[in-house]
């Protein structure tokens, strides 16, 4: 188990640092000179030169990288050239918003998903099945934001039940917090449970036809007494992976939603940033959103080996 | 105890079983016997009712005073595992994997209310230790994974036995394991029935393994039982056609002309292959592991060469080598004087041709058999007569040259395995290898496949290497044998003196372990 | 051919948009850049069979355009994905567990680890938005997915005998992969096609919808929604008609992917029923 958790920090570690290898090659190499890009054409030498001055723009690449990374594991991500205000202090407000409500809309996902997908496998072929599946059909064809709009005209204008748009704070208290993040979370948890009850189902019914779960049959357990204790547990392992790549959609998605709802996290921030071009609020954003899809995955693959003795013993 | 009457079943419409009639008495083991397709399978299904869907049966099937074809489903989960244990012929896949072995026994004592959790653990313990899993060696907490195919095995019959029913299942239960493993498991089986005073419903396609099993015989064709007779009876009276003719195919010695000479053409001198595994630990050095160890043989022009050997003893990556599909460490190994590499030229590669186990994965399913044919011809270049050529080859090996269109999947698994070996013989090779090309077929097939093998030898003067992992056939056609034993050649001598007087340990063991079929 | 009910549904579902997309080529009711600022906000008429929007453009052209750009940004993104990363699947199989392999598969989950947003902001905060930037954002990630595909499938195949048959004929890595790999996991590469092409789709509508996809005056039906977003109240016209083309042009192609695998491998109908 500590050599398999072991190969998988390693790995987690080099991720890390290729991606921030490739952001920092796009962001800082492949404009020219970054300064001069975020001034846009009618800034003069002088400008761009206490820009450049003021970026850290003078020394070599190397030593700009590692400025950079070793900026970022200290919690310096730089300062915004147009808030005039340390990324970090921008960021560590926005972010808040994003990271809670892509995890809300999982687990909305995750609990939504395994009954159903469970339910559909065990009535597989029956009307019930048809039903559900059909639904799931039109979930994953559905625009999150598009379905945003309409639970905003419904649920919030409609029917005021929860708010349109806006965020309290979470200084107004965990209640009126996630009431706020209800609409967005459910807009985003729909297409992904859809999916998720899709790959639960047809997880299930191929470990149905499993050697081991006739061997529980021959043992005397029922259909769903077997489904329950052999195939629940073996299914488990692709759905794993799918919610291990839902996490990164979701904060995709989360960034999108966020629009719809004005909510004031990361995605507002990342699209300022990109209109007026300031390219060290996009950077440290992008690296903490990439960031964060690895440090999910990295924690799938050790939930893997929870599941699966065989990762466990052999690696 | 238990017995069928006149059970019939369709699936979706199609009939499986016609009016097939068993009855096993407590502490007796009746066989049932047949090639594939014949029904066996789905005889024991229906006893337990684990049948697919759109299923239809008819007929009844009495345990003791019961009649389980009326039982609804619940009442019949409380016959499975409890009153009827079943085993089955995968045992790589039967078990669960992600589960203890012991919960895996144990469960069978839960399920049924029987036990408490700590008795259950207590009396999995025992049954575990009971066929040959001592707690010692084998805790409870060990995962399917890391036990071997007939260790799995023992935990499936642990788990079939747990409750001691009226009525063991054994479907196919040493059909995927090694010839000594199979013995023991065999000799295991044998003792529980005896001991534990169960009936036993044995079944099997190898004729050798029921007449040492069972008391009783049963032979299926085609859904239907066609002759029931004690084993040493029928054995003697073989009263229905078909049950002669399986025991004549299983028999079958293949009449060969030797016109073998002297002259070495495949040379095997001191050959030697390493795997480079997994690091022990995270910065150790990383292990290896010799496959081959210093194997030398020479196959004689007009020869059939035996190897046999059980799974891992290195047979299948010494045959990728003298293919030159693998490089190899030490040693070399020559075809007619010239050394084989995996960068041999194409005219020494054209020589030596292969013919593999499976009938239905030797084909790319997407090409038609002209095309397929033609695929050793890659290297050498297309002759001018290919055309007379694939309708030769077709026809040498008894099928049609109109075939030449027609797509892998529309031959039969015997047809198949005829055009394995049209391609091989289309360039004209001198040499054959045939990697278990027989061990997938059934009895019927297997000997006219065997036939047909003799007979081009004879005709072409062709070389064989055969390799496989059964005695019966190795026997029926080959002139000597090699035995293989982790890596090494531990014997080697004309095949008759080698069956007959064994000088090593391993190949007597071996000899031994091998179930054989009483002489005619 | 004996069709299955969902590929004919979804085809015919998808056939109308795409039928569309191609007819707006070479025409459209009205023109999509033309605005007619008197007649803005109408409701659906002889003259304007689905309304106008807000800026008094044809709602039906506008559609009819928005499912060209739609289907042509997540056309060329699949194209992308199979072309680059099929054969970085395939020779990752043909040279199992070997450097190259390690590195493909690497390379794979980095991408993995940029969603197509992320790809798209990267890009568009360097290059500015244009249609373009969807395309390669989505293109870039469908790399991965392909490669997976193709690598995972191309494994099982490996193994079999007529494999090692073409090998003992001579045959090299490259030849085996296009001769026999490839035309033994087209199936699946086509099932995943229609699957990667509908993500597409729904991608590309997020990435306009926030600005980062094609730019005006090209119509797209994601800038459709974001331009509907203030007027949805009171002319929920605006965004349920885009919305809905988006809805049903994805569910005909997840539509028409079950059913094409279905069709292709009947392997798999019995495994899942």
């Amino acid at each position: 188990m500590l050599r398999y958790v072991i190969t998988r920090l390693v790995s987690l570690g080099l991720s890390l640092v290729a991606a921030s290898l490739v952001i920092f090659a796009v962001v800082e190499i492949i404009p020219g000179d970054p300064a001069a890009f975020m001034l846009g054409l009618n800034a003069s030498e002088d400008t761009v030169a206490a820009l450049r001055e003021e970026l850290g723009l003078t020394g070599t690449l190397g030593a700009r990288y590692f400025d950079w990374v070793s900026g970022m594991l200290s919690g310096d991500f730089g300062t915004s050239y147009t808030y005039r205000v340390p990324v970090a202090d921008l960021v560590a407000a926005r972010l808040w918003i994003s990271i809670p409500l892509a995890f809300y809309a999982l687990l909305l996902s995750v609990l939504l998903a395994l009954p159903i997908g469970m339910v559909a496998a065990a009535r597989r072929g029956r009307m019930f099945d048809y039903g559900i599946m059909g639904l799931t059909q039109l979930g994953i064809a559905v625009p999150n934001f598009w379905f945003a709009m309409l639970l905003v005209v419904l649920l919030a204008i409609t029917l005021p039940i929860f708010p349109a748009g806006g965020f309290p704070g979470w200084d107004a208290g965990a209640f009126a917090a996630l009431k706020a993040l209800t609409l967005p979370a459910v807009a985003l948890a729909l297409p992904q449970a859809s999916i998720l009850a899709r790959v639960m189902r047809s997880a299930l019914i191929e470990t149905l036809g499993q050697d081991y779960i006739r061997t529980a049959r021959a043992k005397g357990l029922s259909e769903g007494q077997a489904i329950r204790r052999h195939g629940m547990r073996n299914a488990m392992i692709p759905v794993l992976t799918i919610v291990g790549l839902q996490f990164s959609f979701l904060l995709a998605g989360a960034i999108i939603i966020e629009k719809v709802f004005f909510l004031p996290g990361l995605g507002l921030l990342i699209f300022q940033g990109i209109t007026q071009r300031d390219l060290v609020v996009v950077e440290s954003v992008v690296m903490l959103l990439v960031f964060a899809v690895i440090l999910v995955t990295f924690l799938v693959d050790l939930a893997y080996a929870l599941v699966d003795p065989r990762l466990r013993h052999s690696r | 105890m238990i017995g069928i009457e006149k059970l019939s079943l369709t699936l979706s419409g199609i009939p499986v079983l016609r009016d097939v009639s068993l009855d096993i008495a407590a502490g007796r083991t009746l066989g049932l016997v047949g090639e594939s397709g014949s029904g066996k399978s789905m005889t024991a299904l229906s006893i337990m009712r684990l049948l697919p869907h759109g299923a239809q049966m008819r007929g009844k099937v009495h345990l003791e005073d019961r009649e389980l074809n009326e039982l609804s489903e619940r009442q019949m989960c409380a016959v499975r595992g409890a009153e009827i244990g079943m085993i089955f012929q995968e045992p790589m896949t039967a078990l669960n994997p992600v589960q203890t072995i012991g919960d895996q026994v144990a469960e069978t004592l839960l399920v049924h209310g029987t036990a408490s959790r700590s008795e259950a653990r207590a009396i999995a313990r025992e049954r575990l230790a009971r066929v040959g899993l001592v707690p010692e060696r084998f805790p409870l907490d060990r995962y399917p994974h890391e036990l071997s195919g007939g260790q799995r095995q023992r935990v499936c019959i642990a788990l079939a036995i747990a409750l001691r029913p009226k009525l063991l299942i054994a479907d196919e239960p040493t059909t995927a394991l090694d010839v000594t493993t199979q013995a023991q498991i065999l000799d295991l089986i044998r003792e529980l029935v005896r001991e534990e005073e169960m009936a036993c419903l044995f079944i099997t396609h190898d004729l050798a393994v029921v007449s040492e099993m069972a008391d009783e015989i049963a032979v299926m064709k085609a859904g239907a039982v066609v002759e029931r007779a004690p084993t040493a009876t029928l054995l003697r009276e073989m009263r229905h056609p078909y049950t002669r003719a399986l025991f004549d195919a299983s028999r079958h010695q293949p009449e060969r002309a030797s016109a073998k000479s002297e002259a070495p053409l495949l040379e095997v001198r001191g050959a030697v292959r390493d795997y480079t595994l997994r690091r022990q630990r995270l910065f150790g050095p990383r292990p290896s592991f010799r496959a081959v160890d210093g194997v030398s043989f020479a196959v004689k022009r007009g020869e059939s060469l035996g190897l046999v050997g059980e799974s891992g003893c290195g047979k299948s990556t010494l045959t990728r080598a003298i293919l030159g599909l693998e490089a190899f460490q030490g040693g070399e190994i020559l075809l007619d004087g010239q050394p084989v590499s995996t960068r041999m030229p194409a005219e020494l590669r054209r020589r030596m041709q292969v013919v593999f186990q499976d009938p239905y994965g030797s084909f790319n399913p997407r090409h038609r058999v002209a095309r397929l044919l033609t695929e050793p011809f890659h290297l050498t270049g297309r002759p001018p007569d290919l055309k007379e050529r694939i309708g030769e080859a077709l026809e040498n090996v008894g099928l049609a040259s109109s075939d030449r269109d027609k797509f892998p999947h529309e031959f039969s698994g015997g047809q198949r395995q005829r055009i394995a070996i049209a391609r091989a013989l289309i360039t004209r090779p001198e040499l054959i290898i045939l990697d278990e090309a027989v061990s997938a077929l059934d009895v019927s097939i297997r000997a006219q496949i065997m036939d047909l093998l003799a007979d081009l030898q004879g005709r072409f003067g062709l070389s064989y290497l055969f390799i496989a992992h059964d005695l019966t056939v190795v026997r029926a056609i080959t002139d000597r044998v090699l035995v293989m034993q982790a890596g090494r050649i531990v014997e080697e001598g004309e095949t008759q003196a080698v069956f007959s007087a064994p000088t090593d340990s391993y190949t007597r063991a071996l000899l031994d372990a091998a179930p054989a079929l009483p002489a005619a | 051919m004996n069709w299955p009910i969902q590929l004919r549904l979804g085809s015919a579902l998808f056939g109308v948009f795409l039928l569309a997309a191609l007819l707006s080529l070479v025409w459209t009711p009205y023109d999509v850049t033309e605005l007619e600022i008197a007649a803005k906000l109408s409701a659906p008429s002889a003259a304007h069979w689905l309304g106008t929007d807000h800026l008094g453009r044809d709602m039906l052209s506008m559609l009819m355009a928005g499912a060209r750009t739609s289907i042509a940004v997540a056309l060329v993104a699949v194209g992308i994905g199979i072309a680059l990363g099929v054969p970085l699947g395939l020779s990752a199989a043909a040279n199992r567990g070997s450097f190259l392999d390690e590195i493909i598969m690497r390379g794979n989950d980095l991408i993995f680890a940029f969603p197509s947003l992320v790809i798209a902001i990267l890009i568009t905060a360097v290059f500015g938005p244009s249609a373009l930037n969807a395309i390669l954002a989505i293109g870039i990630f469908n790399i991965p997915v392909f490669a997976r595909v193709a690598r995972g499938a191309a494994l099982t195949i490996w193994p079999r005998e007529f494999i090692l048959a073409a090998r003992v004929a001579g045959k090299g890595k490259v030849l085996i992969s296009t001769e026999h790999i490839l035309p033994n996991i087209a199936n699946l590469l086509v099932v995943q096609g229609t699957i990667q092409f509908s993500m597409g789709i729904l991608a590309e509508a997020g990435l306009s919808y926030v600005g980062l996809g094609a730019q005006p005056p090209t119509p797209s039906w994601g800038r459709m929604l974001a331009d509907a977003q203030t007027f949805f109240y009171g002319y929920p016209r605006l965004a349920l008609l885009p919305g809905l083309a988006i809805v049903l042009t994805v569910l005909g192609l997840n539509l028409m992917g079950d059913g094409l695998r279905d069709l292709l491998d009947p392997r798999l109908r019995r495994a899942v029923r």
